[in-house]
């Protein structure tokens, strides 16, 4: 503490939970103390609640047709969008990751860069996707047959635990680029990126509801996503070091309503480096086969 | 009486020799099981006993995983994919030169008519084979990267409704990716599979690269247990997907579900009423409508709906029920007793919730399974038999008025097996393509199946793909997901 | 094993009328004023203009051809043995409009064709004959003479057959020249032309004309109407023209002239099939269906049959509602009949030419 107060007093911001575009306080009045790497207090954040995700995947599902209604060249452009807007905001989750993660500014910039550099190349992948995973198939009769992916619909999105903003971009873009809503369990101790990409998200061209943003305790909230019935899909990679919760218990939950379920890739959470793929953006769709005569 | 009495047209049962009894078939050969226990397989149509069928449990299953596993190991998965193919391609013919075979075996066990067997099952397995055969050494183009690897050991469990087709649905694409096989047939229907096995003899494919472990739900159940099991690929209802899905939760088995469906079936007041009429029969009274992707509900605009049903009924005049061994027999037995007293079950439901029920006047048989052609109308959303998966020869029949009105009711379903849309105008039948959230959307047509045609669903009807180059990714570690 | 059992009586107004209701007065023995008002009630207007035909027509449901050849192809799957083909076979022959259409056709050709159709069997009494004999009009006074009372009818192909394309005074002379000798069934060609240019009212008009002149008989020449639907090429034009033939009068739908392929397929005679089974549904008025061409053994005619009565009903069963307009089928079905009586199979020197 210090001894006397500075010259001017900050205005510090207040972080709230993002849900259909708004942002809101937990409907249970909860907040949790968020601190940094060495301990410091950042902010409270929004300790959200089952209720909270409950109302995410209503505003996600709301907002889903529309989202994947949209042109691949239109959702391509509102997600670039968000590149230019993060790139903007660099010196916040510059400094968001260096306190969250404990990383030194030089680091951090190169984690923001890589980030932003991701986000870039799965917004890239909208109008491509189905070139790439689509076939024409030759069925052996007269008739036009295609596959192409579409949006599994609602994805229920665990992120990392320790790769606040690298590892969250990692598994938010690839689920909405093709037309999927997303409803995202930010890192429990480390939520502090995610608030703010829900800013620039809210600034930018991205309905609301496609991405929905919930902070709080992981293995408090996962669990009614991970079964809840309106929910197609959902990434438990971050219940790798989240208290209370694994991804196995995850995954038994969803297979109550058959959902998607993408695993960690690792047992432990490991580096995002390298983490983007086409299998990441392919995991939350369906290939829907179209079958037509061909006759004069 | 009838002017023209088509007169009897019997298939020959004697083109198949059936053992008294089977054992399993482990290692490339027929062993015993290792309790002594069977359970004997029927003939649905005349309930006559067909065989003994020897039932693995966990010790059988875990020798047939070893056997698998050292197959993969040793023989299967360092062979090049070249050679791999020409196995395959063997297996592919030797289906075709032995399809009278195989299509009369599966009369006998499934109760489905010949011409089904003869024109559907029989040659399009073979195709199968001979599709994924030709993949076998062109994987690294594939679109999963060079060099894609097998997961190892599939263990695999398949319905009763296709049971050859599904073995080759299976099989065919897990063999071409360099994966060796535990496969586990239904029940009530092991015996084409156990002749199947007999043709990878013929084959002379290494022991162990295919193991066929025949019994009921504990069999199956101990397939996907075991631990050496690396992928799991599962064809039957959703509630045993579930259980699997759940099963296999943290354990990193790869999984393909093909489970459930409701489908609808959309006739637009312009649609080719003919053929949509000749659609929606196929789509619900092929293979006695148990067929996942059954065309169950009829969805059908309101401004037409009177006449397509009283067309359709007629229609249904001319569909021929009885002996399935019979050449011109359009609609054959239920499979089983336990499946025609669910289909009971749901049309007395359906009759109670007030649907007013149309059965087709026709004289069924005293012995054996049977259910005539049924057609429900005046079925509202909220009832049971609009709802669930009947998995017989009964049609829901509902109606729309509106395009918006039609996606909501097809989509209104926690299943997106498939669907169809019967209209003369193309962009619409595009724009309906796009909403529906069915994994095949057939436009114009129903129930056409091909190897190179992806196949499979959308929410609880399952995940994964089965068919065409989509078939390939789960059996690979690069092209899985989940 | 009971056999395969055929479901129940059709329940429909739609389709199939039981084959009581099925024979009431026969097509010919309408009235032009009838005819015309038959066709009022389909189309729902007095208004047979050619933009009222052409909304009426191009309103009619569309035929997918992919499906359409699909169900043709499975009622061709049909196995037909033993009783039900010996049924059929006699079904067949009592079916054909036995034809010779040769610019080199004579008077010795003719008798002897006729000779044919009352002798197709010689030896077996209970071979059942041809409906018709089927040739160009200058030939008919020969046929008429040459088959006396047999109770064979005589079938001419007339209004410039096979192309039509001749005016209409001459094309109604053609047709009065056949009718006056004696042709108790006329085989017509509507102008295709006219047909694929939208003149749908100049082929309805050729028709009713043609009717007319059926009808200055004493007793009325049965028209059958020549669609030639391998030039109309797709089958909603099969649909129209099966659609405007009726309206127009046609007692029969028939497919081809036998001078163009394709000539008669399965699939084209299933959907002139599910047109007469609709029509008789709006208007109460059986239409007979004539393929004809190309078709030349016992196993097809079967197939035709199969679709005949799945498609049609069994009230069509009946050569006064379908015929064969063939030549060499005739033997073919002899053979597979001689086959079915003595187990062995036939030959060709064991049935006759014509």
């Amino acid at each position: 503490m210090r001894a006397t107060a500075p010259a001017r007093i900050d205005v510090r911001k207040t972080y709230k939970l993002f849900i259909g575009g708004a942002f809101p306080r937990s409907e249970s009045g909860r907040t949790y103390e968020v601190t940094s790497a060495k301990g410091a207090f950042l902010a409270n954040a929004a300790q959200g609640s089952r209720k909270d995700a409950r109302d995410s995947v209503r505003a996600a599902r709301a907002a889903q047709p529309g989202w994947a209604g949209a042109t691949a060249y239109n959702r391509g452009q509102v997600l670039y969008r968000v590149a230019e807007l993060l790139e903007g905001r660099r010196a916040q989750f510059v400094s968001d990751v260096a306190a969250g993660e404990g990383l030194t500014e030089r680091r951090a910039q190169d984690v923001v860069s890589a980030a932003i550099d991701r986000w870039v190349w799965y917004a890239g992948w909208s109008d491509k996707v189905a070139q790439v995973a689509g076939n024409a198939n030759p069925v052996a009769g007269p008739y036009f047959n295609i596959s192409a992916p579409e949006p599994t619909g609602v994805v229920a999105v665990i992120a990392p635990q320790e790769s606040s903003l690298l590892g969250l971009v990692s598994v938010l873009a690839p689920a909405i680029v093709t037309g999927n809503t997303v409803v995202v369990v930010a890192s429990e101790d480390r939520p502090l990126p995610a608030i703010s990409l829900a800013e620039v998200l809210a600034t930018s061209d991205v309905p609301g509801g496609v991405v929905n943003i919930i902070t709080g305790r992981t293995g408090e909230i996962a669990p009614h996503l991970a079964k809840h019935m309106d929910v197609n899909a959902i990434d438990v990679a971050g219940a790798l070091g989240a208290s209370g919760i694994t991804w196995g218990e995850l995954e038994a939950e969803a297979a109550g309503t058959v959902k998607r379920v993408l695993r960690p890739a690792g047992d432990d959470e490991g580096s995002w480096a390298d983490a983007q793929s086409l299998n990441a953006i392919l995991a939350y769709t369906e290939t829907k086969t179209v079958w037509h005569p061909k006759g004069m | 009486m009838p002017r023209f009495e088509y007169a009897p047209a019997p298939e020959s049962r004697a083109v198949v020799d059936i053992a008294s009894s089977y054992g399993l078939f482990i290692d490339g050969e027929f062993v015993e099981s290792a309790s002594g226990g069977s359970l004997k397989t029927i003939n649905p149509a005349t309930e006559e006993s067909l065989a003994d069928v020897a039932v693995a449990d966990e010790s059988d299953v875990d020798r047939a995983v070893r056997a698998a596993r050292r197959a993969q190991e040793k023989v299967w998965g360092p062979m090049p994919g070249a050679e791999r193919a020409k196995y395959l391609f063997r297996i592919a013919r030797l289906l075709a030169e032995r399809s009278r075979e195989f299509a009369v075996l599966e009369v006998l066990d499934n109760g489905k008519p010949i011409r089904e067997a003869r024109d559907v099952d029989v040659p399009t397995a073979a195709a199968h084979f001979f599709y994924y055969a030709g993949w076998a050494d062109k994987l690294d183009h594939a679109g999963f990267g060079p060099s894609p690897r097998p997961h190892g050991v599939a263990g695999q469990v398949i319905p009763w409704n296709f049971p050859l087709l599904m073995l080759a649905w299976k099989i065919a694409p897990a063999l071409a990716t360099g994966n060796t096989v535990v496969l586990k047939p239904a029940e009530t229907t092991p015996l084409t599979a156990l002749l199947f096995a007999d043709l990878l003899r013929q084959a002379e494919l290494p022991p162990g690269v295919v193991n066929i472990v025949t019994g009921a739900g504990a069999t199956g159940a101990a397939v996907v247990a075991h631990p050496g099991v690396d992928k799991v690929a599962f064809t039957g209802s959703t509630a045993v997907g579930k259980r699997i899905a759940k099963e296999i939760a943290g354990t990193r088995k790869h999984a393909t579900l093909e489970l459930g469906g409701k489908a609808a079936n959309i006739v637009f007041d312009d649609a080719p009423i003919d053929q949509a009429i000749e659609g929606i029969v196929n789509g619900i009274f092929f293979n006695q409508g148990q067929v996942c992707c059954a065309g169950s509900r009829l969805l059908v605009q309101e401004s037409v709906a009177e006449e397509v049903v009283e067309r359709l009924k007629a229609r249904l005049g001319t569909l021929r029920v009885g002996d399935p061994m019979d050449k011109n027999t359009d609609v054959g037995a239920i499979n089983s007793a336990a499946q025609l007293a669910r289909i009971t079950d749901l049309t007395k439901a359906g009759e109670e919730e007030g649907a007013v029920r149309w059965t087709a006047d026709c004289a069924l048989p005293e012995q054996g399974f049977w259910f005539a052609p049924t057609v429900f109308t005046d079925v509202s959303a909220a009832h049971r038999i609009a709802r669930e998966e009947i998995f017989g020869p009964v049609l829901s029949v509902l109606t729309f008025r509106t395009p918006a009105e039609a996606v909501a009711k097809a989509n209104n379903t926690p299943y997106g097996l498939s669907a169809g849309i019967w209209t003369e105008k193309g962009s619409r039948i595009l724009s309906m393509a796009d909403k529906l959230r069915a994994g095949v959307v057939w436009a114009n047509t129903f129930n056409r199946f091909d190897p190179t045609s992806p196949f499979g669903g959308y929410k609880e009807s399952g995940y994964g793909r089965e068919g065409g180059r989509h078939g390939l990714a789960s059996y690979l570690i690069e092209g899985s997901t989940r | 094993m009971p056999d395969a059992t055929r479901l129940g009586a059709m329940t429909s107004t739609v389709t199939t009328p039981s084959s009581e209701s099925a024979h009431g007065p026969h097509p010919a023995d309408r009235t032009g004023a009838q005819v015309a008002a038959d066709a009022a009630a389909v189309i729902g207007t007095a208004d047979l203009s050619e933009a009222g035909l052409r909304r009426f027509l191009q309103g009619l449901p569309g035929v997918d051809r992919v499906g359409a050849d699909g169900r043709a192809a499975q009622l061709g799957t049909r196995s037909i043995k033993t009783s039900a083909k010996a049924w059929a076979l006699d079904l067949t022959i009592s079916m054909i409009d036995l034809t010779t259409l040769e610019g080199a056709d004579t008077a010795g050709k003719v008798r002897s064709l006729v000779a044919k159709a009352r002798t197709p069997e010689p030896g077996d009494a209970t071979c059942p004959r041809p409906a018709a004999v089927c040739v160009y009009g200058d030939m008919v006074t020969v046929a008429r003479d040459a088959i006396g009372t047999s109770g064979i009818n005589v079938a001419a192909v007339a209004t410039a057959f096979p192309s039509g394309r001749a005016g209409r005074e001459v094309r109604l002379a053609d047709t009065r020249d056949a009718v006056a000798a004696g042709a108790d069934e006329i085989d017509m060609v509507i102008d295709r032309g006219a047909f694929l240019s939208g003149h749908y009212r100049k082929v309805y008009d050729d028709i009713v004309a043609v009717r007319e002149v059926c009808h200055e008989a004493d007793r009325p020449a049965h028209l059958k109407v020549i669609l030639e639907t391998g030039e109309l090429a797709t089958y909603d034009n099969v649909r129209r023209a099966s659609w405007l033939a009726m309206l127009a009068g046609a007692d029969f739908i028939k497919t081809s002239t036998g001078k163009v392929s394709p000539a008669a397929t399965l699939p084209v005679t299933v959907i002139m099939l599910e047109a007469v089974r609709d029509f008789l549904a709006t208007t109460g008025v059986q239409i007979g269906v004539k393929p004809a061409g190309g078709i030349r053994t016992a196993k097809d005619a079967i197939k035709y049959l199969v679709a005949v009565n799945e498609v049609a009903g069994e009230a069509w069963l009946d050569p006064d509602y379908f015929r064969f307009g063939a030549s060499s089928l005739l033997n073919d079905v002899l053979l597979q009949r001689q086959k079915l009586a003595t187990g062995a199979y036939s030959g060709p020197d064991y049935v006759t030419i014509d």
